[in-house]
């Protein structure tokens, strides 16, 4: 299954090839043209029929995990963070280190040890290392070098009624809806493309968005899920299986309100559930797609997921299906050319 | 010069939050069209209003956007919770009425706190007197955007109302705009979307336009008030010429021409030395190769809250820097 390779494979930040490969190999035969330009973004076109605007979807390839900054004497590797991760969600993870995807597990001062005051907060980065079974420095240093990147291991399950555990949903779920649009579009001229560096500063999108200078974009998501009973609604960012999330305002954009309420009627056309993404924390790679060059319109769809830049990200397959309906159904609207924008 | 409290007065009731625009770049298109020479709208909404000239092809910019409250969630009882459309405060938001676009009007209030420094939007609700969500559902839907309901207040020195910011750079420029009639330098009068999220209006603006100079008018912060956090600038004591804000160092060629420029004609002004904040010139002046850039001020009392203050003479001779500027004949 493409999730499951998709969110197994190891892509961080300024480190996308294994993914990227994935990416191409699957869309490649679909495709009119494909390029990867010199940040590492995959540019493709996929020609339908002629549309009057210029049309692009995207989503970020890139995941969140760590580096290793340092190997210390014992042959015990200390890290730093590379995009938003939680260091309270470190402590006992295994994980995979560079290219041999060397393991390890992240690893702290036993419980026994620690100072009543140590129990009631957090450890921190610098309290933690990893341990790959080396027996010294020099040791190490056979497996390992400084900059290597290193990724959570964590397999993709299914479970529940229809639910999927796996790391880097956010985003490879975008990356894999947007895979099956260019196989299964057919009439839409669109540029497909998946984007660098999203979760170090929307990196990679800025250079894209130039080169292709769409009019119309849609930036597939997986976004943050806290769906608890104990919290008023309105502090709810998304439901996990409430629909597609269709983004309002976050820290990059106030999206465009004719096209959010064009998605939301025709969400509702389609009957295909939705819900507004609440929370204006955040943002993507719209940020710098609407401001790239003179301007152009971008709306967000998102998958709803559960501890989001976790190893252990959580989703629903019927968002799954229900985002890429309606992102589906989105550009079918487009093509009939959009007069009010 | 006399002032023109009757325009003033009306740009800073018209509605028209980051994003949502349309209102009130309707009305400036209106004021201006008979002006200029070309006017058009980019996609992200900027008004880009040309008056042709054979000098430099200069921008000025002033923001239309205002900040606002995004409905994200209405509740059981008709509460409308929200989020912040640029830079919103708790404390000045607390008892506030509010207006959307349809004319509803609501207060802001907040679940009940023991302690007031604790006072955060998430918090709080606009309450528009609805008893249930299908009540509420009639008149405003998630996503829509309200801003304080305006109430324009003058005396012979002073207006207070909300929204100076930035209405009154717009009407700096609509002012000096009308007063330029055979400009020198090739004119673009930007009335720029979202720079309250982001100077992000004016970033595409400067892209389409590709302008040898950069001027913005935006109000600025003040230090006059009882213990006020330092800053060297006050009402009534001048326009102020931008030195630095946190979005840009203005270029030593814009900010001396404005200086020179005050002293031979007796503008008085104030030199404006900011720690925080940002205007459109920070967007401009990194645009494609790099933009001299720089910003006449408006020193405002109570920047984004209802009652903004300003003084009619520093608008006045903020006016008049920006006439006088722009008819400079550049040499850089």
């Amino acid at each position: 299954m493409l999730l499951k390779t998709l969110t197994e494979a190891s892509g961080l930040s300024g480190n996308e090839k294994e993914v990227r490969d994935i990416i191409i190999s699957e869309i490649e035969p679909y495709c009119t043209s494909l390029k990867i330009d010199r940040l590492g973004n995959i540019i493709a076109f996929k020609e339908g029929k002629a549309n009057s605007k210029r049309i692009m979807v995207t989503a970020h390839m890139d995941e969140v995990g760590l580096m290793v900054k340092e190997i210390d004497s014992h042959g015990l590797i200390k890290f730093l963070p590379v995009g938003g991760i939680d260091k309270r969600i470190l402590v006992s993870k295994p994980v995979l280190i560079g290219e041999k995807k060397i393991a390890g597990v992240i690893g702290a001062k036993p419980i026994h040890l620690q100072k009543r005051n140590e129990w009631s907060n957090a450890l921190s980065m610098d309290d933690l290392y990893i341990d790959i079974g080396a027996k010294s420095k020099e040791d190490a240093e056979k497996y390992v070098n400084i900059g290597d990147y290193i990724a959570f291991d964590s397999e993709y399950v299914e479970f529940g009624q229809g639910l999927v555990k796996a790391k880097a949903l956010d985003n490879r779920v975008g990356c894999a809806i947007l895979i099956d649009l260019i196989k299964n579009v057919e009439d839409v001229s669109f540029y497909a493309v998946f984007t660098v560096m999203e979760e170090v500063g929307l990196v990679g999108a800025g250079p894209a968005a130039y080169e292709v200078d769409p009019d119309l974009t849609i930036v597939l998501e997986g976004t943050l899920a806290y769906d608890i009973p104990e919290l008023d609604s309105h502090l709810v960012p998304t439901y996990l299986g409430g629909g597609p999330a269709i983004s309002l305002a976050d820290r990059t954009t106030v999206y465009n309100h004719k096209l959010r309420d064009r998605v939301v009627e025709i969400a509702e056309k389609n009957n295909i559930p939705y819900q507004f993404r609440k929370t204006s924390m955040g943002g993507n790679d719209s940020g710098k797609i609407h401001t790239s060059r003179d301007g152009s319109l971008t709306t967000t769809i998102s998958v709803p997921c559960r501890n989001i830049h976790s190893p252990v990200s959580v989703m629903s397959m019927d968002d799954y299906k229900n985002t890429f309906k309606l992102a589906k159904a989105v550009l079918y609207d487009f093509k009939e050319g959009y007069n009010g924008f | 010069m006399a002032f023109n409290s009757e325009l003033l007065s009306k740009l800073v009731k018209i509605y028209g939050p980051s994003s949502k625009e349309d209102r009130i770049r309707e009305f400036i298109s209106d004021e201006i069209r008979d002006y200029v020479d070309d006017i058009r709208v980019d996609a992200l909404g900027n008004l880009i209003a040309h008056k042709k000239g054979q000098g430099k092809k200069v921008m000025i910019s002033a923001h239309m956007d205002q900040i606002g409250m995004m409905v994200i969630d209405i509740d059981e009882n008709g509460f409308l919770r929200f989020t912040n459309i640029g830079g919103i405060s708790p404390y000045y938001s607390y008892g506030q009425q509010v207006i959307f676009e349809n004319g509803t009007v609501g207060v802001i209030f907040a679940e009940p706190l023991d302690d007031m420094s604790k006072l955060k939007l998430d918090k709080m609700y606009i309450d528009i007197g609805a008893f249930s969500k299908e009540e509420a559902l009639e008149k405003v839907s998630i996503g829509d955007i309200c801003i304080y309901k305006s109430d324009f207040v003058e005396n012979d020195k002073v207006v207070f109302t909300p929204y100076l910011d930035d209405r009154v750079g717009c009407f700096v420029a609509i002012e000096a705009l009308k007063q330029i009639k055979e400009p020198h330098n090739d004119l673009y009068y930007v009335f720029s979307v979202q720079e309250e999220v982001g100077l992000r209006g004016a970033k595409t603006a400067a892209f389409s336009i590709e302008p040898d100079l950069g001027i913005s008018l935006d109000v600025t912060g003040h230090g006059d008030t009882p213990k006020a956090r330092r800053l060297a600038i006050g009402l009534n004591k001048g326009t102020a010429i931008k030195v630095k804000d946190r979005s840009l160092i203005a270029h030593p060629y814009i900010r001396e021409t404005l200086v020179k420029l005050a002293e031979d004609k007796e503008i008085p002004y104030q030199m404006e030395v900011l720690e925080y904040g940002g205007t459109d010139s920070g967007a401009i002046h990194i645009n494609k190769e790099g933009v001299p850039s720089g910003v006449i001020s408006i020193p405002t009392r109570y920047v984004h809250s209802t009652v903004e203050m300003a003084s009619k003479e520093d608008i006045n001779n903020s006016i008049k820097l920006l006439v006088e500027f722009l008819n400079t004949e550049f040499d850089i």
